[in-house]
């Protein structure tokens, strides 16, 4: 177990650096420029000498590869760079809002896997049942709905109608706050787990093993505990790290929405103003935070399958 | 005379189309098994031999109902017991070997505490206790190394192996009956002969009754005292192992001997040809009561 950790640990090396260099080129061929988006509020012409003068100052007059190689160094000694507008290091912009978007993902996830797993356990039981019948129509419902039309409407009836939640910020980073934009945010994540889980569930349940175990005389309940729940699990666990993964980079909507402090405004402010160091350490942040998922995920994984480590 | 341990009366069952109608799969079949003695059910695929035997378990799944008759058990209709009852029963005093060894056990739980669930299960033991008679119950069916065994994960083993895992689970509560379906079909030649065997001698060395249930008389005619020969949901011919053997009196008994291959048995024109019983298995709703058979079989055929 321990060298199969090692293994997938040291895996995850090749594809940050992979990404980092994607991350590079990409933003190293958009349009625009920081000095240009400063001066473009459409009444007048930039100034040529300011935007000659800022781009000095970035460095972003410097030939292509000179650049690379500052980026690679500095990348090397965690150093994501400063940012354009504020003159912060970027590692400090996103150590402030890491904390937020955090409390958002893992609180719209628990809201998923608490409601979603246990709505998608007792549909597959009860194939045909109301209850499933219903889970199931929500389920399409909640993957079909777009996120930010839920949210306004959740705003509109919660907030401004029965003014039981605030609608929208981060206020004292109170419970309350977190909310409306965590349940938004787990609307897709619940009905995907309960979809999987039913289905996941199903498919067990109609293993030869489990007619075996019926065999040996056991109740429903204990079939259910003793060996359709582990075997589920491996399926459940795969839907929730994809979901946690990706959680992060659909947040950038809700935390607009919400007007909530996470990376991902942080993401679509900085690319609004061609703050490059922020958008590629932002990106590279969202990706580890995937990559950090998916290691977590297969290891869960060799822990409950012991098929899995024998490669 | 003693008392059948096992008997079946005048069982019907079959698909539930509506609620009114049922498609019959069995259609009344009776036998007796007596306490202690092996019993083999043959048939083609579909002639109904693994849903008797799911039925005697307790085990038919929607839409297969029983339609009518009678399933003693010690003199108790099974078919009447109520569900707590029938699980009791189940696994403790009628135990079932199913013929897929490579998906019959849960791959994620090691095989010692599979059959230690039995214990726990019936015998009210404790893990700790229970996981000490599995290692036991896997030095009885003769696993090498039973206490490392007892650690493997199903995936670790070979399929003689694990089809052992499941007599050893089967056997662990000294049940009166096994129920065995073609617990050998999936597995090679030679390994097929060992854990034969292994059913035999343990069976007859506990004094447990067999219901075995092949399509293979080769395999059956080792192990059985008496065969019941299955044919489209009707029981058409029983008789001692010998004597079916030595003279068939149904047509489709004589044709499932005719194809058996035998060593060394020849024609003046070289080899000889093995009989085929046409095929497939005629639509039920064609036939008849009486003659089920005439449609394919080579006799039958010339009324």
């Amino acid at each position: 177990m321990l060298r199969f950790t090692l293994r997938r640990i040291l895996q995850v090396i090749p594809t940050v650096v992979v990404v980092a260099l994607l991350i590079f080129v990409i933003f190293s061929v958009v349009p625009g420029t920081f000095a240009a988006s400063l001066f473009a509020d459409g009444k007048r012409a930039a100034d040529p000498q300011m935007i000659a003068r800022l781009n000095e100052e970035f460095g972003l007059n410097k030939p292509l590869m000179e650049r690379f190689v500052t980026y690679v160094t500095d990348l090397a000694q965690f150093d994501l760079g400063t940012s354009f507008r504020t003159r912060q290091p970027v590692i400090d912009l996103i150590g402030d809002r890491m904390g937020a978007s955090l409390q958002l993902a893992i609180a719209a996830m628990v809201f998923a896997l608490v409601v979603g797993v246990p709505l998608g356990f007792l549909a597959a039981l009860r194939p045909g049942s109301i209850l499933d019948t219903v889970t199931m129509i929500g389920a399409v419902s909640g993957l079909s709905m777009p996120q930010f039309w839920l949210g306004l409407l959740m705003m509109y009836l919660f907030a401004l109608q029965l003014n039981w939640l605030p609608s929208f910020g981060y206020g004292d980073g109170s419970f309350r706050n977190l909310i409306l934009p965590a349940v938004t945010l787990g609307v897709t994540p619940l009905a995907l787990l309960a979809r999987t889980t039913r289905a996941g569930v199903l498919d067990v349940l109609n293993a030869d093993f489990i007619r075996t175990a019926h065999s040996k005389g056991m109740s429903e309940m204990k079939v259910v505990r003793w060996h359709v729940a582990r075997n589920a699990l491996v399926l459940i666990v795969t839907t929730v790290g994809l979901q946690f993964g990706s959680l992060i980079g659909q947040a950038v909507v809700i935390e607009k929405l919400f007007a909530w402090p996470g990376i991902g405004s942080l993401l679509v402010d900085s690319v609004a103003i061609r703050d490059i160091p922020v958008v590629q350490g932002t990106i590279l942040v969202i990706v580890l935070w995937f990559l950090v998922i998916n290691t977590a995920v297969d290891l869960i994984y060799a822990a409950i399958d012991p098929r899995i480590k024998q490669e | 005379m003693t008392a059948p341990l096992l008997d079946i009366k005048d069982l019907r069952l079959g698909v539930a189309v509506n609620r009114s109608t049922v498609h019959p799969l069995l259609k009344g079949i009776s036998f007796q098994i007596m306490p202690g003695e092996a019993y083999g059910l043959v048939g083609e695929s579909g002639s109904g031999k693994s849903v008797t035997s799911l039925a005697v378990m307790g085990l038919l799944k929607k839409p297969l109902t029983v339609s009518g008759g009678e399933i003693l058990f010690k003199g108790q209709n099974l078919l009447a017991l109520p569900k707590r009852e029938m699980r009791r029963l189940r696994g403790n005093r009628i135990a079932m070997i199913f013929q897929e060894p490579m998906t019959a056990l849960n791959p994620l739980s090691t095989v010692g505490r599979q059959i230690a669930e039995m214990f726990v299960l019936h015998q009210g033991k404790s893990w700790g206790e229970a996981e000490k008679l599995a290692v036991e119950a896997l030095g009885n069916v003769r696993v090498p190394n039973p206490d490392r065994r007892a650690k493997n994960y199903p995936h670790q083993m070979s399929g003689g192996l694990r089809q052992r895992v499941m007599i050893a689970m089967a056997l662990a509560c000294d049940p009166d009956l096994l129920i065995a379906d073609e617990p050998t079909t999936a597995l090679d030649v030679t390994v097929q002969a060992e854990v034969l065997r292994l059913i035999k001698e343990l069976c007859a060395a506990r004094g447990t009754a067999v219901l075995f249930i092949s399509h293979d008389l080769g395999v059956i005619a080792s192990v059985c005292q008496r065969v019941g020969v299955m044919y489209s949901g009707c029981l058409v011919e029983e008789n001692d192992t010998r004597a079916l053997f030595d003279n068939p009196r149904h047509e489709y008994t004589r044709g499932l001997l005719g194809a058996l291959p035998r060593l060394g048995s020849r024609s003046e024109h070289g080899r000889q040809r093995l009989v085929d019983i046409d095929s497939i298995i005629a639509d039920r709703s064609k036939l008849t009561e009486t003659r089920f058979i005439a449609p394919r079989g080579p006799e039958g055929s010339q009324p």
